[in-house]
């Protein structure tokens, strides 16, 4: 069930609460470091802030979608990195509770659900960026098992992640799997120096002949990236709602500023080409979070068209923090290029969103492709030619857009 | 029972030209569709017939054609679905 507004709204107080006092003092840390700070799993687990919406049966908070997104914009406001590492935690642990055998769900998800056990989503690949059916990683049957090889690249919290869900093609059919960390067969390399969302641990991880169980495929061979569109909608949606968190801490930096420095004899707020960008950022965030909320409600609920909004949302969300982002280290002028203000962080980290999961090309080139089957269904409702002109005019086959990746 | 494939078929042409498809052709197979169409697919049986899909189910053969759909919806809800 979806909460109402105000339940939302409260439950943000408490996020933000949890996210001042036990996130945000480790912010810069987790940047500079690479690497989170020790306390930070054991808190959120505390919370109950791992995959909160498993239901209560699996040890999960049987949270609803809209309030799922204001925890994300509230750690997203306050760290990226420990924004991503509930991301790709909760896409496998959404992916289990969706897809996942009776047997799967009952040894993974409340361990998941108590974070003892933190998860990884593997699509990416040393020569695969967005198009997921390019994938070059094989599976191949054995016995009761399938041996795996291949490579995943850019794997956010590989280095700490305990379970993997990864994507191979079986016999040229796409197929899913779990895999445990202590697979013999699998390693992991540590990827540093990123450019932004910098305490990610990102992992380049090798799959040599590692043996994994059959019971570990979720789906069936075939539909596989139809089970990696389940963990990259729930991503996409929370990093949207990271995105928003983003553009409201860049706003929060900008007021602070503005409010206390003073040039050419007045406060920095009280110039007309300043409160140009903050009211530009404050429309921007809003609009954002609103389309957040509208994506997560439709998630909530069902409706088939939470894909089209969730791209929506994630399109805005993530350029409209880059745009905050931008105005904000314009507005700190070189004070915003220091590592002393967070705002040449939250820049970095902005441009993130808008590469992981789908770039914002990708985005476009599907909210595009969306917004004319639809206006090509409403010319056929209304009894014209689809296409408005002679048949036969267009290809039959749609536009392949199987081009959305993490 | 014609009026699954009836309904099936109408939320097909919200994606692509159905004038040509018929019931026994293999849309995955014929290009007409990605795994994007396969998870609003699965959504929308889901609420529109108000079923369950679930891991089982995630078969070609269970969604490669409106035949196919139409077997299964039929056989979720106990109604025996003519091919």
């Amino acid at each position: 069930m979806v909460s109402s507004g105000m339940d939302t709204d409260s439950r943000q107080g408490e996020f933000r609460r949890f996210a001042l006092d036990k996130v945000v003092p480790f912010a810069e840390i987790h940047d500079r470091s690479q690497k989170l700070s020790d306390r930070i799993i054991p808190d959120l687990a505390q919370n109950g802030y791992f995959a909160p919406f498993l239901p209560h049966r699996w040890g999960g908070a049987s949270m609803d979608m809209v309030t799922y997104g204001a925890l994300h914009e509230e750690l997203g406001r306050a760290c990226s990195s420990v924004r991503t590492l509930l991301t790709v935690h909760d896409m496998v642990a959404h992916t289990i509770l969706r897809w996942g055998s009776s047997g799967l769900k009952e040894r993974w998800l409340p361990l998941l659900a108590r974070g003892e056990v933190l998860g990884a989503l593997g699509v990416s690949e040393p020569n695969v960026g967005s198009d997921i059916t390019a994938v070059e990683m094989t599976a191949v049957a054995d016995g009761d098992a399938f041996v795996l090889d291949g490579q995943k690249k850019w794997i956010s919290f590989g280095q700490l992640a305990d379970l993997y869900l990864v994507l191979c093609t079986y016999s040229g059919l796409p197929v899913t799997f779990l895999v445990e960390r202590d697979r013999a067969g699998l390693s992991v390399e540590p990827i540093e120096g990123m450019f932004g969302t910098r305490g990610s641990m990102l992992g380049l991880v090798t799959f040599k002949q590692c043996r994994v169980p059959k019971d570990n495929m979720i789906g069936r061979p075939g539909f596989g990236a139809t089970v990696a569109q389940t963990a990259l909608g729930l991503g996409r949606y929370s990093v949207a709602c990271g995105a928003v968190g983003i553009a409201q801490a860049s706003l929060d930096a900008c007021y602070a500023y503005a409010s206390g420095v003073t040039r050419f004899g007045a406060l920095l707020k009280d110039h007309q080409l300043i409160q140009q960008m903050i009211s530009d950022t404050i429309t921007d965030t809003v609009a954002a979070r609103l389309l957040c909320r509208h994506a997560g409600a439709l998630r909530e609920s069902g409706d088939f068209q939470d894909i089209m909004h969730t791209f929506i949302a994630k399109y805005h969300a993530s350029t409209a923090a880059m745009r905050a982002a931008d105005r904000a280290v314009q507005i700190h002028g070189a004070n915003g290029c220091s590592p002393s203000y967070p705002v040449e962080r939250l820049m970095r980290d902005a441009k993130i969103m808008e590469v992981i999961e789908g770039s914002t090309q990708i985005q476009q080139i599907t909210i595009a492709s969306l917004g004319f089957q639809e206006f090509d269904r409403q010319r056929l409702l209304a009894g014209g030619d689809s296409f408005g002109q002679p048949s036969g005019g267009r290809p039959k086959h749609q536009l392949a857009l199987d081009t959305v990746s993490e | 029972m014609s009026e699954y494939k009836q309904i099936i078929r109408q939320f097909f042409s919200r994606f692509f030209r159905t004038d040509e498809l018929g019931d026994a052709d293999d849309v995955f197979a014929g290009g007409y569709v990605n795994s994007l169409f396969a998870i609003q697919l699965i959504a929308w049986l889901e609420k529109e017939f108000k079923i369950a899909i679930e891991d089982d189910d995630l078969q070609l053969a269970n969604f490669s054609t409106i035949d196919a759909i139409a077997q299964m919806l039929g056989r979720k809800q106990g109604v025996v679905v003519a091919a």
